[in-house]
């Protein structure tokens, strides 16, 4: 017999457990979140560092601390977490196989599933390096945990590749812990993590950031003993005799993260070879009725703030799903959002009026750095709302509202786009 | 690239700065503040009241929140993450996280609970970030 549950959340994460807290403020009472670590809590668990919940708490907290918040939130819900359980496939008839050391095999159904699964980090291999492979290459993420979870140091003197927040934010912490930072190399011309990292991790230490730099080989018997490390061209194709050679023990990766979909891909859900995550509706509903999605399975967040809006958004739609069995906009008028120019991607990729008669909120990032801009939205070649910026960058997610009469007015598919502010 | 020369200072011919270009840390916005020493410490470039507070003091007194981590016993990880409770000066940073070197705690520990108090004398303590209960 499967055990039946309104809501089955997968992952409890800060998506996973702010999805649970909205169902059931939205009325869903049976609850269940999977989690296949030992604790709930996610990625938050090892950024101890500050800087979390501005928006949605008011205050500056760590990682922890604002996952320890939300599982106090959980706890109230009566939700049962469900730990060190790793759900092995999801169906769309909303089916759930799991597996845990206690219970073991197990199957549960659901009236609505939410993905919450977060993300992995790009390895080495998915960046392909030449030179050896001695030991002292680590993600940034996993020595990450190495450091403030299990307590160990990665290494004494670090080369730091990719400039994304949490390469950044290593770099203070392994300097803290005793170790010199030697530099961090980013191949773009612009840093891909938030300008307040680069201040108060690298800045704060004199730790020098190369743009338009990568490494070029990792040289060393059994343990790294030295990068190589060449300036680029336009094409990022190193430029001959721009070497520089920085002899270390360690080398961190921090080139980016991909949303952890092999779930969601064997379900037969659409996934958007943008985002790499979940094609998805307004309401954080996938290809899939019923099947809904947030965090950073869906587009890697550089905010967990945004994360738990979103997250609250899926988990209210979901309660709505599992009461009145459908969606009720799944066949309504839906406009595609088209990214136009400079523009990576946008979440939701397509907005149903039926759900979004009084506004739609949409996430993107843009392709490269601007200073005064503007943001378009476009009916065709009609301008029909256009958004100021001072300043946008890859590495900051931008958020618009487009108010429900301009949806409604467009005649078929929107288009965003981005571009120099001219009158300046 | 252009956001790094942002932070640098921009000085006159005597190389005497009078006007620092910033970028405010107290949010992710990143605001890129200008703060005009001549002008009683001025903060323009803003977008909130705490951007101001942040320029005059980056400029006078910088001071930042910090964390780490400190070795725990009887509990399912090795370290226990901390932070001060207040911003201490960042000159202090890396003297304040060495006081960290010798604590252990002992499981069960309480989000909130004082694990160095006063750290050199800046009335700022080190405090658990998170609750580690005792295993088995
Ligand atoms: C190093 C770093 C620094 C950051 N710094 C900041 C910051 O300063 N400020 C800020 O606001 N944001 C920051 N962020 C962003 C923010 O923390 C993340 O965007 C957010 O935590 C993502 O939440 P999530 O729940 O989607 O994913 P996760 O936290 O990754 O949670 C996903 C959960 O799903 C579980 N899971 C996955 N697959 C399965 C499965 N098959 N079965 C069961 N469980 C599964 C995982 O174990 C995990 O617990 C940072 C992120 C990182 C990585
Ligand atoms: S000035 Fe205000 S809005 Fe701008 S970065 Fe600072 S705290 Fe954020």
């Amino acid at each position: 017999m499967t055990e039946r549950y309104d809501v089955a959340v997968i992952g409890g994460g800060p998506a996973g457990m702010a999805a649970a807290c909205s169902a059931y403020e939205n009325g869903a009472e049976k609850i269940i979140v999977i989690e296949r670590d030992r604790e709930p809590g996610g990625i938050l668990n090892q950024c101890i560092h500050s800087g979390f919940g501005l928006h949605y708490f008011k205050e500056e907290l760590t990682g922890p601390e604002y996952a320890g918040r939300f599982e106090e939130m959980l706890g109230k819900t009566g939700a049962r977490l469900m730990l060190d359980t790793m759900v092995l496939k999801v169906t769309q008839n909303r089916e759930i196989h799991m597996m845990n050391p206690r219970e073991g095999y197990s199957v549960i159904s659901a009236g609505a599933v939410v993905l919450a699964m977060g993300c992995r980090e790009r390895t080495r291999g998915a960046i392909g390096i030449p030179g050896t492979r001695p030991s002292g290459v680590f993600t940034a993420g996993a020595a990450q945990r190495y450091v403030n979870i299990e307590g160990f140091m990665v290494g004494r003197r670090a080369v730091i590749l990719g400039s994304g927040d949490i390469g950044l934010i290593m770099a203070r912490r392994l300097t803290l812990e005793g170790a010199e930072v030697l530099a961090c190399i980013e191949i773009m011309p612009y840093s891909n993590g938030l300008a307040r990292n680069i201040v108060q991790c690298l800045e704060d230490y004199g730790i020098p950031l190369y743009l338009s730099h990568t490494i070029t080989e990792i040289m060393g018997k059994n343990r790294v003993e030295a990068v190589k490390v060449q300036r680029v061209d336009e094409s990022l194709k190193p430029i001959p005799g721009t070497e520089m050679i920085f002899n270390c023990d360690t080398v961190l990766l921090s080139v980016g993260l991909i949303p952890e979909n092999e779930l969601t891909k064997e379900a037969g859900i659409k996934i958007d070879p943008r985002t790499k995550g979940p094609f998805v509706f307004e309401n954080m509903e996938t290809s899939a009725a019923g099947i809904f999605a947030c965090g950073n399975v869906v587009h890697v967040h550089d905010l967990v703030d945004f994360v738990t809006a979103e997250s609250k958004k899926a988990g209210e739609a979901a309660a709505k799903y599992a009461i009145n069995g459908n969606s009720a906009a799944f066949n309504s008028d839906s406009k595609a959002i088209i990214n136009g120019e400079n523009i990576a991607y946008t979440v939701p990729q397509s907005i149903r009026t039926g759900n979004a008669d009084k506004f739609a909120e949409v996430f993107f990032r843009v392709k490269r750095v601007f200073g005064d801009s503007a943001i378009e939205i476009k009916d065709g070649e009609k301008l029909l709302k256009s958004y100021k910026r001072q300043h946008m960058a890859p590495g900051e997610m931008e958020r618009i509202i487009i108010p429900g009469d301009i949806l409604l007015s467009a005649s078929g598919s929107l288009t965003i786009s981005a571009k120099e502010d001219e009158k300046l | 690239m252009k956001k790094l020369e942002l932070e640098r200072k921009k000085t006159d011919e005597n190389g005497v700065s009078a006007v620092k270009e910033l970028v405010c840390i107290m949010c992710p916005r990143g605001c890129r503040l200008k703060v005009d020493e001549s002008k009683d410490y001025a903060v323009t470039g803003n977008a909130c009241p705490r951007g101001a507070e942040y320029g005059r003091k980056e400029v006078t007194n910088p001071t930042r929140v910090v964390t780490s981590t400190v070795k725990v016993e009887g509990a399912v990880h090795a370290r226990c993450p901390v932070k001060t409770d207040r911003d201490i000066p960042r000159p202090l940073v890396r003297k304040a996280v060495a006081l960290l070197d010798g604590v252990v705690l002992k499981a069960p520990v309480r989000r909130g609970d004082k694990v160095v108090s006063d750290i050199l004398g800046t009335g700022a303590s080190f405090i658990a970030t998170r609750n580690m209960e005792a295993s088995e």
